[in-house]
């Protein structure tokens, strides 16, 4: 990668003022997701309780599952005299009703403003209630004003991982796995990986099963799963982490460093493994970590993936696509659809790391001819004014951009979070070669699906 | 009898016939730690603010309070379509040290200049609160610069709940009402509050006046426009719907303009009859011929939906339904409406009734009824399989608490995508009830199919009704 070519791909945006349909969440819902990944943990914010309503709402919408999120539900004079008593009176509560075993406390922008000493209150909490049997507490700081969902959620990671590993385990030779913010699916998709391979994983966050669970009997305060805190506790332990994002990569402090900076854990930095070099790289990263071969099983998905890439190039070669999500989400995509002639014209995001161009110029270098344009930071305000000069053909990205796409009668083809406007967004797989694949197919048939439905006639086979 | 699940909530929870005396307290702080169903001020007033179509909506404040609330009611227009675009000033570290006054007055100019809108509302929220940002003298500023109405909107979150949201939204609005010539309007005209016309159901409501001779002035503020809201105060009376998120502006209308208000619901075949009976009775001596032709409307309005009423009573008769609402008026018509469907109400609350509210419920519903205020998921899960019921009707957050406990659900809340109101609602809302408490799914629930062969049973008998069995069903209901 050289100096010029990041110039050539750099981003192009008028500096607004304001910001019109915002192409991200705020921070501390990010945290909320980390946490709820945790076995017997409850998100909790401290701050007025309008945030935690919404996060939860929007969550809700798009998981289909309980979200409780709990909330230090500060009023006025708790917003002038501190909201610490709040703060206390409400991890009271919710350890005793929920029945907490850990209790994971972001901050909002509120209480980040009037300069609520969270660690300081927590220390007094413990040590006002030491009688107790006292839930595990983490906290995160996550103002929104320094940053969108995703900062909310690898910060959260962070903090669990400095704030639980045990620096007394003793080496074991299980892997930790970061997988960053992927779909439920993708989490059991990552885990029967790791199975396949016989390696002993902890996946930080796993909400495979809290925020996609099966019908109950009974309501459960905490839903089941989620990563066991002894499992955090020994992640100091690991024989190496796995920390997945290309964007993430980049980024000077995470909750992978820190294991290896305090524990000494071996990190391996990857992009998702999304499209077929990213998932060669994440096997192969495997495959050494391991020991072993990439598993039959997988051999047989990386050929059948390419099949199909054979199969199907041909009603999408030369097509033109506009992605805009997470950072390390859009740079995965980017890279799959790089290899399969789909033409990325323009890759967008509300997040603004200043790692993204990066990114995806490694993700196209040396096969696309033409570099997209990359907008990080920006809002669908943004995007649709860019865009529609591109005259694209597709559009991949959560349902924000479902107003865009349907302006321009172009499919979408909703990938990421959040999904407000279909379902199953919890089953929709993204990673490996069978996610590539899964995604492949819905590319395809989403341009096929166009042109049958626009031509005068139809007709039955392709 | 049913136990608190938080101490500190007692007083909110009534039984009704039970062993306490009424005595519900309300209107109170949501308890730290509960996971409160409510929202904040902002929320209120955004959402009584919101389908106004030709205003601008400026949230100021970081990004999520903007985010969160882009697009999330069906709030349609059947003109300009601004009020669906999601506005922030987005705050940055920067702007939360040196205050955001200058980024506010920048943005507003920007977006003013882009959308030529009739008017701006800016909100503020929880953090342009702490630091203090004159939005008053911003809005000012630029009302005279861009010649439209700037109007801020003082909403910090956590200065109350949702209610508070509702004052601080019809403060702002009281702010155009009396600013346009009101000559034209007819002495038969009124002002509709407090309906957001989701699924077009004002237009459905706007009809039925129409037929009545009755001229609607302003949308407040479903399908609503700024020039229609200026004159507003032409109106002769102004007709409130459901819980009050309009009645501080109908109040305001009354003390400055003298205009009268009335409050009524849309919801079920009584409600809605009689909303429209009252306002005919309002101008029945103005116009004698008003009863009558309101008597029309009403009775072919009924007549063409009984058929099918009945029909769907058949299979319902004797279901169970909880509901948890925002405002308490709507839980009145929804007690009622069950009862038109021969199902009985077996939990009913809402996020910001009042004492009379409850009262009301008090009075209206079964012996055993559970009445909760502000109620969080543990509470309600807890009610739920206490009462055992056949459906919920709730909002996007109480769906998968029914869910997941196998239970039907049926969303009464701002995202709805079918017409709930005036009569044809009434049929809407009576097909999606059959629709989901009909479903074969709920065999197959672990509710129904652990440990409960014995009500497995009685439920398989009941569920067989449609299918024209026992008698039971077959009776006629009194509607
Ligand atoms: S105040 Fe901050 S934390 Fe709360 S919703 Fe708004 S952006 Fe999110
Ligand atoms: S920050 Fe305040 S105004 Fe915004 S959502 Fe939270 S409680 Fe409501």
């Amino acid at each position: 990668m050289t100096v010029e070519t990041i110039e050539r791909i750099k981003p192009e945006k008028v500096d607004y003022v304001s910001t019109t349909n915002a192409c991200k969440a705020c921070s501390p819902l990010g945290a909320s997701v980390v946490f709820r990944g945790i076995e017997g943990a409850v998100p909790f914010l401290h701050g007025s309780q309008g945030c935690a309503t919404y996060m939860r709402r929007y969550l809700i919408s798009h998981y289909r599952e309980p979200v409780d999120i709990a909330s230090s539900a500060l009023g006025e004079k708790h917003a002038i005299y501190g909201g610490g008593p709040n703060l206390k009176l409400g991890l009271i509560n919710v350890m005793k009703k929920y029945g907490a075993e850990v209790i994971g406390v972001a901050t909002t922008c509120l209480t980040e403003t009037i300069g609520d000493d969270v660690p300081m209150i927590l220390h007094e909490f413990r040590k006002e209630f030491g009688d107790l049997d006292l839930p595990t507490l983490v906290w995160v700081a996550t103002p929104s004003y320094q940053g969108s969902h995703m900062e909310g959620f690898h910060a959260a990671v962070r903090a669990v991982c400095e704030q639980l590993p045990d620096p007394a385990v003793e080496r074991h030779k299980g892997v930790n796995l970061l997988p960053g913010f992927v779909s439920p699916e993708d989490l059991r998709h990552l885990r029967d990986i790791f199975d396949d391979y016989g390696l002993a994983v902890t996946m930080l966050p796993d909400y495979s099963d809290t925020l996609d669970g099966p019908a109950l009997e009974d309501y459960e305060k905490i839903p089941s799963g989620g990563t066991p805190v002894e499992a955090v506790r020994a992640m100091s332990g690991a024989r190496a982490t796995v920390e997945l994002g290309a964007v993430l990569a980049g980024a000077e402090k995470t909750g992978g460093t820190a294991l290896q900076e305090n524990h000494g854990v071996n990190l391996h930095r990857l992009p998702m493994p999304i499209g077929l070099r990213n998932s060669d790289a994440f096997f192969a990263a495997l495959d050494a970590i391991s020991g072993r071969e990439t598993p039959t099983r997988h051999v047989k998905e990386r050929g059948r993936l390419l099949d199909a890439m054979v199969d199907g190039h041909k009603y999408i070669s030369g097509k033109r696509a506009v992605v805009y999500g997470e950072e390390d989400l859009v740079a995965g995509l980017v890279a799959m659809l790089t290899e399969i002639g789909i033409q990325p014209v323009l890759v967008a995001s509300g997040g603004n790391s200043g790692r993204l161009p990066a990114a995806i110029e490694e993700a196209t270098d040396g096969i696309l001819r033409e570099p997209p344009k990359v907008m990080p930071g920006v809002d669908f305000y943004e995007i649709r004014n860019e865009a529609e000069r591109l005259a694209p053909d597709l559009v991949i990205g959560n349902s924000k951009g479902y107003r865009m796409a349907r302006d321009w009668s172009v499919p979408l083809v909703r990938v990421g979070f959040p999904v407000h406007d279909r379902f199953g967004a919890q089953r929709t797989m993204h990673l490996g070669y069978k996610g590539t694949l899964a995604l492949f197919d819905r590319l395809v048939n989403a341009v096929i699906e166009k042109k049958q439905a626009d031509s005068p006639l139809g007709w039955g086979y392709i | 009898m049913t136990q608190p699940i938080f101490e500190d909530r007692k007083n909110q929870i009534h039984v009704k016939g039970g062993a306490e005396p009424f005595d519900m307290a309300c209107n109170r702080d949501s308890l730290a730690g509960a996971v409160s169903q409510r929202a904040c001020v902002f929320c209120g007033s955004r959402v009584v603010l919101y389908p106004i179509a030709d205003a601008l909506h400026l949230v100021h404040g970081p990004i999520g309070c903007a985010a969160y609330t882009w697009d999330i009611r069906g709030a349609v227009s059947s003109g300009p379509e601004l009020h669906r675009l999601s506005f922030s000033t987005d705050l940055r570290e920067n702007d939360v040290v040196f205050g955001g006054e200058q980024k506010l007055y920048r943005a507003l100019c920007e977006l003013i200049d882009r959308h030529e809108p009739k008017a701006a509302f800016v909100y503020s929220t929880c953090i342009v609160g702490i630091i203090g940002d004159d939005m008053e003298a911003v809005c000012r500023r630029v009302e005279k610069e861009k010649g439209v109405p700037v109007i801020p909107v003082q909403s910090e979150g956590f200065k109350g709940n949702k209610r508070e949201g509702y004052d601080a939204a019809c403060k702002a609005m009281i702010r155009l009402a009396g600013t346009a010539p009101i000559d034209d309007i007819s002495p038969l005209s009124i002002n509709l509050l407090g309906d957001f016309n989701l699924a077009g159901e004002i237009w459905v409501i706007r009809d039925y006046f129409e037929r009545m001779g009755v001229q609607t002035v302003a949308n407040v503020t479903g399908d609503g426009r700024v020039g229609d809201i200026r004159r507003s105060h032409g109106a002769a009376l102004n007709v409130v719907q459901c819980s009050g998120a309009t009645l501080p502006f109908a109040r305001m209308m009354e003390e400055e303009y003298g205009i009268p208000y009335i409050r009524v619901s849309y919801f079920g075949i009584e409600d809605m009859s009689e909303a429209l009976y009252d306002v005919a009775r309002f101008f029945a001596e103005k116009d004698p011929g008003i009863m009558e032709r309101t008597k029309k409307v009403v009775s072919e309005e009924i007549r063409a939906i009984m058929p099918r009423i009945k029909e769907l009573r058949k299979d319902l008769e004797g279901k169970k339904a909880a509901i948890y609402v925002g405002g308490a008026f709507k839980a009145f018509s929804l007690v009622k409406t069950f009862r038109h469907l021969g199902m009985q109400t077996a939990i009913v609350g809402s996020q910001t009734g009042t004492r009379e509210d409850y009262a009301e419920l008090e009075a209206i519903t079964d012996p055993g009824t559970i009445i909760v205020d502000d109620s969080n998921p543990l509470e309600l899960q807890a009610f739920i399989k206490e009462k055992d019921v056949d459906i919920f009707v709730g909002g996007v957050k109480e769906r998968p608490i029914a869910y997941k406990l196998g239970v039907g659900f049926c969303d009464h809340n701002h995202e709805r995508k079918e017409c709930l109101e005036g009569f044809v609602g009434m049929v809407n809302f009576a097909e999606e009830v059959h629709r989901t408490v009909m479903s074969p799914v709920w065999r197959f629930v672990p509710r129904r199919t652990a440990g409960k062969k014995a009500s497995l049973e009685s439920n398989n008998i009941d569920s067989a009704c449609s299918l024209g069995a026992p008698e039971e069903c077959m009776k006629e209901g009194a509607i």
